[in-house]
């Protein structure tokens, strides 16, 4: 859920709890929401006081009007009936259930009884059995809309008298397939983002082409891993940094810098910038690129149980597809290196990544659209 | 165990910020039907006697046919869930004794479980043919599936078991949905004339579904007089409300609207209508609280998988201008029930939503059963000329 929504939600509340008098006629519910920790679960249970009262009576004068001080000597009853429908196990065995203090608040239909009570159960809780019987027998329609949580996960379920017994798993987070999301995340991203793939090619090009005694296979395949490691380094640093909020770059500049950083690394190609130091200029831009994974990776949300895990994870993702890219470069470069073809695509293809980096970056900079998607 | 997005977001839609302690014991947390009152006495006691023989039939019935009218009067769904808890010794049988069994369809069709509701009146009427409340009520679900041959039989078999009035009025519904409609207002008109003194509630039934057919051949005036004569007997019946509400609205006489359903708010379907009328007036800040407070009851009926009111909330999609989330919901009320506020529903949400194919359904339903109503005919034309 977005801050957005959440805060639609809460103003949504505000504006029908607080200040609409009147009340809905709907089916009775209770909601109840568990959250577990190990062998100890808490809970909490908003129960309408008008179906208490039909259960087992709470005003005491009759006169209709119910007030916190008749509600609140009764509060002995309404934790014994309620905690005496609900049962909650484990696999080894029943959990025992101890009431805590009861609130007040509100439902569309009105006033609740708020439950607060604790559970410990005989081992760590890995599935729940939760045997459903409140105003089962006064209100068959009644029904009990659970939400359980464990560890940040959250599940729902409803139970009536056809469904009074459920067990819900209170599985561990899948971290393996989050991992898998975040490695696919990290090579999808390399491959959809051309600006990342131009940058580095336009730094590989001359790999193929170094001067004696580096003009063979291993002086080029030394040259790219230079350039290629210099790159990894620097946006693995900048990405990590990002992701902890350690820095922070307005998304404007960043993407700016990244569409300069191409232009810079096409025209080297046609006019030497960097001379010997590739690498070095890998390393800086580098620094700019990471920050436009990072972005991405804002964008997924990080789960905070694994933070640094999952960072390494997209980093892996992100170096696994630069890997192909290079994988695929390297061999048809050297082969194709001396052909009037490849001077051909050095030349122009260098020019024809400056100008349309060149683009980007006026786009970019000054947010306005030169080229249809 | 459903691991529901939908759901969750829903729940947190409902559960609120923060549960406090009153800071004074004499503070009125919640208003409760008062112990003094007639009624709830009655219902006390039978409820008593019942707990003393559960397994009574009579006596079950007895309170379980007070709690559906309660249900109905207060248009408050709780008392049907303590009607149906009466019945809890015979409920989970597959054939209650022909009381139980009537009373469980008529609990079953109130949340449109009309299948099951079906079964049981044509298990009722094999056991008891005769049974006037069967046939009526059997007649009633069928109208609304839009089973029209199916439920001038079952009305025909009324004219040898009860009233003429009601044999005349379950015929004439059917009738003014098929292809007669003037002649079956007229029939119904005369027939309520000559009946003379007649029980207020059955009046106040005859008399809206005279004024609904009028308004439907866009007879205001007629529509008006009999609207006005049902609520004279009956001020508070929530149906005959939401009727004349649409009727007014569709008059775009707002502000009559909202004097009307003033205390009435404790009702989704009125409230709705008072929203509806606060949009033609135009009062955003009046229609956004009311909009508000609309989508948390949908949204606490969608949490608990009702889907009784998919009708109102296809509306109220509409009056948020939601027309794809509208249409989807009034698609889904069509495949449930077929009245005339369900096709002009359904037509309303096509063309907001621009889909003239979409309504080809209902555009072909009436067609089929040449079924004549003025608002739907103009929804129609324009969906027609949008394309």
């Amino acid at each position: 859920m977005t801050a957005r929504s959440l805060l639609r939600c809460l103003l949504m509340l505000w504006l029908c709890g607080t200040w609409h008098v009147a009340q809905a006629h709907k089916p009775s519910d209770s909601y109840l929401a568990l959250d577990v920790q190990g062998a100890q679960v808490t809970g909490q249970w908003d129960i309408a006081l008008r179906d208490l009262d039909f259960a087992i009576g709470l005003d005491q004068d009759g006169d209709g009007k119910l007030t916190w001080d008749e509600i609140r000597a009764r509060h002995a009853a309404i934790a014994a009936y309620a905690l005496d429908h609900l049962a909650l196990a484990t696999a080894h065995g029943p959990c025992t259930v101890q009431a805590g203090e009861q609130l007040i608040d509100h439902h569309t239909d009105g006033a609740y009884s708020v439950l607060r009570f604790a559970a410990t159960c005989p081992a760590a809780v890995t599935t729940l059995d939760i045997g459903y019987r409140l105003f089962a027998d006064v209100d068959p329609q009644h029904k009990g809309l659970l939400r359980l949580t464990h560890d940040g996960n959250t599940s729902t379920a409803i139970f009536d008298p056809q469904h009074a017994r459920q067990t819900l798993a209170v599985a561990a987070p899948d971290r393996w397939r989050q991992f898998a999301t975040y490695v696919k995340e990290g090579v999808w991203h390399i491959w959809i983002g051309y600006d990342h793939i131009l940058f580095l090619l336009s730094l590989l090009l001359p790999a193929v082409l170094l001067a004696p005694p580096a003009n063979n296979l291993r002086g080029a395949f030394l040259d790219v891993l230079k350039v290629v490691t210099a790159f990894t380094l620097a946006h693995s640093l900048t990405l990590t940094l990002a992701s902890l909020s350690l820095i922070a770059l307005p998304s404007r500049v960043v993407e700016s810098a990244i569409a300069a950083s191409v232009v810079l690394a096409a025209v080297n190609n046609l006019y030497p910038l960097f001379r010997g130091r590739r690498p070095v200029a890998a390393f800086v831009f580098g620094l700019i690129h990471g920050f436009g994974f990072a972005s991405v990776l804002g964008d997924l949300g990080l789960p905070q149980g694994a933070l640094v895990a999952s960072l390494l994870v997209f980093n892996l993702g992100v170096e696994l597809g630069q890997l192909c890219i290079v994988a695929v470069f390297l061999p048809l470069a050297y082969l194709l290196r001396y052909t009037r073809f490849y001077r051909a695509l050095l030349v122009g293809g260098s020019a024809l990544i400056a100008l349309l980096a060149l683009v980007w970056l006026v786009e970019r900079a000054f947010d306005v659209q030169l080229l249809r998607a | 165990m459903k691991n529901n997005w939908f759901l969750l977001v829903l729940l947190c839609a409902t559960a609120h910020a923060a549960p406090y302690l009153p800071s004074n014991g004499r503070q009125v947390i919640e208003t409760l039907p008062r112990r003094g009152d007639p009624v709830q006495q009655e219902l006390r006691r039978l409820r008593a006697q019942l707990n003393a023989q559960p397994n009574d039939v009579a006596l079950a019935t007895t309170l379980a046919q007070r709690y559906i009218a309660l249900g109905r009067s207060e248009t408050d769904p709780r008392y049907l869930g303590y009607a149906q808890a009466a019945l809890a010794p015979w409920w989970p049988q597959a054939a209650p004794p022909p009381a139980v069994r009537l009373l469980r369809a008529t609990l079953l069709q109130s949340t449109h479980q009309f299948p099951a509701a079906l079964a049981d009146l044509q298990g009722v009427l094999a056991v008891e043919p005769n049974n006037a409340q069967a046939w009526l009520t059997l007649a009633t679900v069928q109208t609304v599936q839009g089973d029209y041959a199916n439920a001038t039989a079952s009305c025909a078999r009324l004219s040898s078991l009860s009233t003429e009035l009601i044999t005349v009025t379950c015929i004439a519904q059917v009738g003014a949905l098929t292809g007669r409609a003037q002649a079956s207002e007229n029939l119904l008109a005369l027939t309520l004339e000559r009946s003379g003194a007649t029980a207020p509630e059955l009046r106040v039934w005859v008399l809206t579904s005279l004024a609904e057919m009028a308004q439907r051949r866009d007879a205001a005036t007629v529509a008006e007089a009999r609207f006005q004569q049902a609520l004279a007997l009956s001020p508070n019946d929530s149906y005959l409300l939401g009727a004349y509400a649409d009727f007014l609205l569709e008059q775009k006489r707002p502000s009559r609207v909202a004097a009307l359903l003033a205390d009435q708010t404790r009702i989704d379907a009125l409230l709705l209508r008072r929203a509806l009328a606060l949009q033609q007036q135009g009062h955003t800040t009046a229609l956004a609280a009311d909009v508000a407070e609309l989508a948390a009851r949908f949204d606490a009926a969608m949490l608990r998988g009702d889907t009784v009111h998919q009708r109102e909330q296809a509306r109220f999609e509409l009056l948020r201008r939601n027309p794809a989330s509208a249409l989807t919901l009034a698609r889904k009320n069509w495949a449930v029930q077929k009245e005339p506020a369900d096709i002009r529903l359904y037509l309303e949400a096509a063309l907001q939503a621009g889909e003239r194919d979409a309504a080809q359904p209902v555009v072909n339903w009436m067609a089929t059963h040449k079924l004549e109503d003025a608002t739907a005919t103009r929804l129609i034309r324009q969906l027609e000329q949008r394309t």
